[in-house]
């Protein structure tokens, strides 16, 4: 009779206990196996499971993916998180940022295992003042892995990188990690439209702020910099797997909005003849996925605010991200984490905070979207 | 009279003032506009005349090349307006400034070149279409000139900038934290006032698009909301939906 009529309560326990003994005895492979399995039945019955469980779940499919049942292992497959775009005012003047801010902190404190390191990705402060500079380097002296910096546009234009420099190092950077050559651009240089205007540092600042006024120069990563990144690259051999960070993107989406990166076709050929290319950026906060010829790109969310698909210009692999509800602060923001593979590929995982996580595979875009299609959201955008 | 007759009325009258001040000094003799004498100013002020070349106010502590105000300027027209409806009662100005026989009738001595031809060609305006003859006159729209258009356009793109401005201004806004709102709406993008009358779930209400400028407002900009008849508020509205000009309306569309 007992075992006929189990109350959901007792049918939950049953499970739960289930899950507990096996964890305590299963290596980490094996442990995600079952976790996964849990979240599975979390799922069937129609229930939001917790976050964490969902995440071990892709998590999951992407070490499988990784390390390969056919054994084909280029180097091993390591993890990096991220946060991006939070955009900070000083502490006094703005809660709502900092929430967002502290908010992908706990998060990728959270993952377990914890990844090598965690990349932001740009566009720390909102206006470039040292004060809001300062404010997101002790916000990020919470992250207990490793921390890696890039710039973006609104670190920058206040004093032209003075500040940031000071407290976070050279703009562009490269090392090599278990593999992978990574390289970080500074792919946000704007030719001088202020001077002529006669601005100040602050009208500067605010000009490049705004995404449609249409005042600033578009970004570029210039002449010297492109001469850095093919010197930098003239010593890694074309079968190492390059994962290459930007601010902006490196390619042409959306120019009215500076969504775009002006000298990109001189970038992408300096990448052309590498294997295996994945470009980071920035910027667009929203899920934003793209390919053109060797190279995957994904763009990262951002942990302020959301921003709508441009009008035109949409690369045509990108799946969007569902409607953000404006009334929750967090919808349509969140951070993320990225899966490289034995094979240097880069498998990525939205955390959409408020909602279930996305994964792109590799694949996905390596087959330009034969194979592998995330789930397309319920609510395009408008 | 309506509201809107009102307004309506007013727009030929400050096209008229214009042409009476570049009129007045008589000074624009390369174009041969008319020449209208304006009687002397009795009370030290300067005087205006309407370019129908007859009726004419005397603005009082207004001295001679003084600039007046926006609001001085609309008191005077709407003055010499009234005058004008006075003495011409039973008349519509833009039908008796189209047709010189109804001009005549009522003002027999009005012969001079505005009111034989267009008011658009007394201004010097080439293109200015000529007075629409037949059943149309009288029509409210049937007499304006190109400058009228242009007046129209010039207030419309003022209004819409307003907004513009506004809605990239976080003080403006009267926002406490920063936030404007082209932050999220870049180019009013993700705003979709064609949507509008619709029930904003979050709201569990009817919404129009003004409210949900305010609740913008309110919550991620932290501000206070504005009144309906609020001029920041109208002026936001236009800015919105002057970015969606051709887009089919559909409201209720979630």
């Amino acid at each position: 009779m007992a075992a006929k009529h189990k109350s959901v309560e007792t049918k939950f326990m049953e499970e739960r206990e289930q899950v507990m003994r096996a964890v305590r005895r299963l290596d980490r492979r094996s442990f995600l196996k079952v976790a996964g399995a849990a979240a599975g039945a979390v799922l069937a019955r129609g229930l939001l499971p917790p976050h964490t469980f969902q995440l071990v779940t892709l998590a999951d499919a992407a070490v499988e993916k990784g390390t390969g049942a056919n054994g084909m292992a280029g180097q091993p497959p390591f993890t990096f998180a991220y946060i991006s775009d939070t955009h900070l005012y000083e502490r006094t003047l703005n809660q709502r940022f900092v929430r967002g801010a502290t908010k992908a902190v706990e998060d990728v404190n959270a993952l377990d295992p914890q990844p090598d390191f965690v990349f932001f990705g740009g566009d720390l402060a909102q206006l470039g003042r040292r004060a809001e500079l300062e404010l997101g380097r002790d916000i990020l002296k919470e992250v207990k892995a490793p921390v890696k910096m890039m710039v973006g546009e609104h670190d920058w234009f206040f004093d032209l990188g003075e500040s940031w420099q000071d407290l976070f190092g050279p703009p562009k950077y490269s090392f090599d990690w278990k593999g992978v050559h990574v390289v970080v651009l500074m792919s946000v240089h704007e030719k001088d439209f202020w001077t002529a205007r006669k601005m100040t540092p602050a009208e500067r600042m605010q000009t490049v702020a705004g995404l449609d006024n249409g005042i600033q120069s578009r970004f570029e990563v210039g002449d010297d910099d492109r001469k850095w990144l093919a010197d930098d690259l003239a010593k890694v051999p074309h079968s190492t797997p390059l994962v290459v960070f930007s601010h902006s993107p490196l390619y042409k989406y959306y120019h009215d909005w500076n969504f775009w990166t002006d000298d990109a076709e001189q970038v992408q050929a300096i990448l052309q003849p590498y294997d295996k290319v994945t470009v980071i950026h920035g910027h667009t906060h929203q899920m934003l996925f793209n390919r053109i010829n060797n190279i995957s790109f994904y763009g990262m969310l951002s942990t302020a605010w959301p921003w709508p698909y441009a009008p035109t210009g949409l690369p045509t692999l990108t799946v969007q991200m569902n409607r953000a509800d404006p009334f929750d602060q967090f919808d349509g923001c969140g951070d993320g984490r990225f899966d490289v593979r034995a094979d240097g590929l880069v498998d990525k995982i939205y955390n959409l905070w408020d909602r279930n996580p996305v994964g792109v595979k590799a694949d996905y875009l390596v087959s330009m979207g034969k194979s592998d299609r995330p789930t397309v959201p319920q609510f395009a955008s408008y | 009279m309506t509201r809107r007759s009102n307004l309506l009325f007013l727009l030929p009258a400050f096209a008229a003032l214009l042409g009476a001040i570049l009129i007045f000094p008589g000074a624009i003799e390369a174009q041969q506009a008319p020449v209208h004498s304006a009687p002397q100013a009795k009370d030290g002020g300067v005087v205006i005349m309407l370019c129908d070349g007859k009726t004419s106010i005397e603005v009082k502590g207004l001295k001679p090349g003084q600039p007046m105000s926006h609001e001085q300027a609309l008191a005077v027209t709407r003055d010499l307006m009234t005058t004008w409806q006075r003495a011409h009662p039973q008349q519509k100005w833009e039908t008796a400034q189209a047709s010189p026989q109804s001009a005549a009738a009522s003002a027999p001595e009005a012969s001079a070149p505005a009111s034989s031809s267009s008011p658009g060609a007394a201004l010097g305006l080439e293109n200015a279409p000529k007075a629409v003859a037949g059943a149309q006159q009288g029509d409210t729209y049937a007499s304006f000139t190109n400058r009228d258009y242009m007046i129209w356009k010039t207030e419309t793109n003022k209004f819409v900038a307003d907004g513009k401005r506004i809605f990239h201004s976080d003080k403006e806004l009267g926002g406490t934290i920063g936030v404007s709102c082209d932050m999220c709406h870049p180019d009013a993008s993700n705003t979709h006032p064609q949507t509008y009358p619709k029930y904003q779930v979050q709201l569990q209400r009817v919404a129009l698009l003004r409210d949900m400028i305010d609740w913008c407002i309110e919550n991620p900009v932290k501000g206070k909301a504005l009144d309906p008849n609020d001029p920041k508020l109208r002026a936001l509205e236009a800015y919105i939906l002057a970015q969606r000009k051709g887009t089919p309306l559909n409201f209720g569309q979630h």
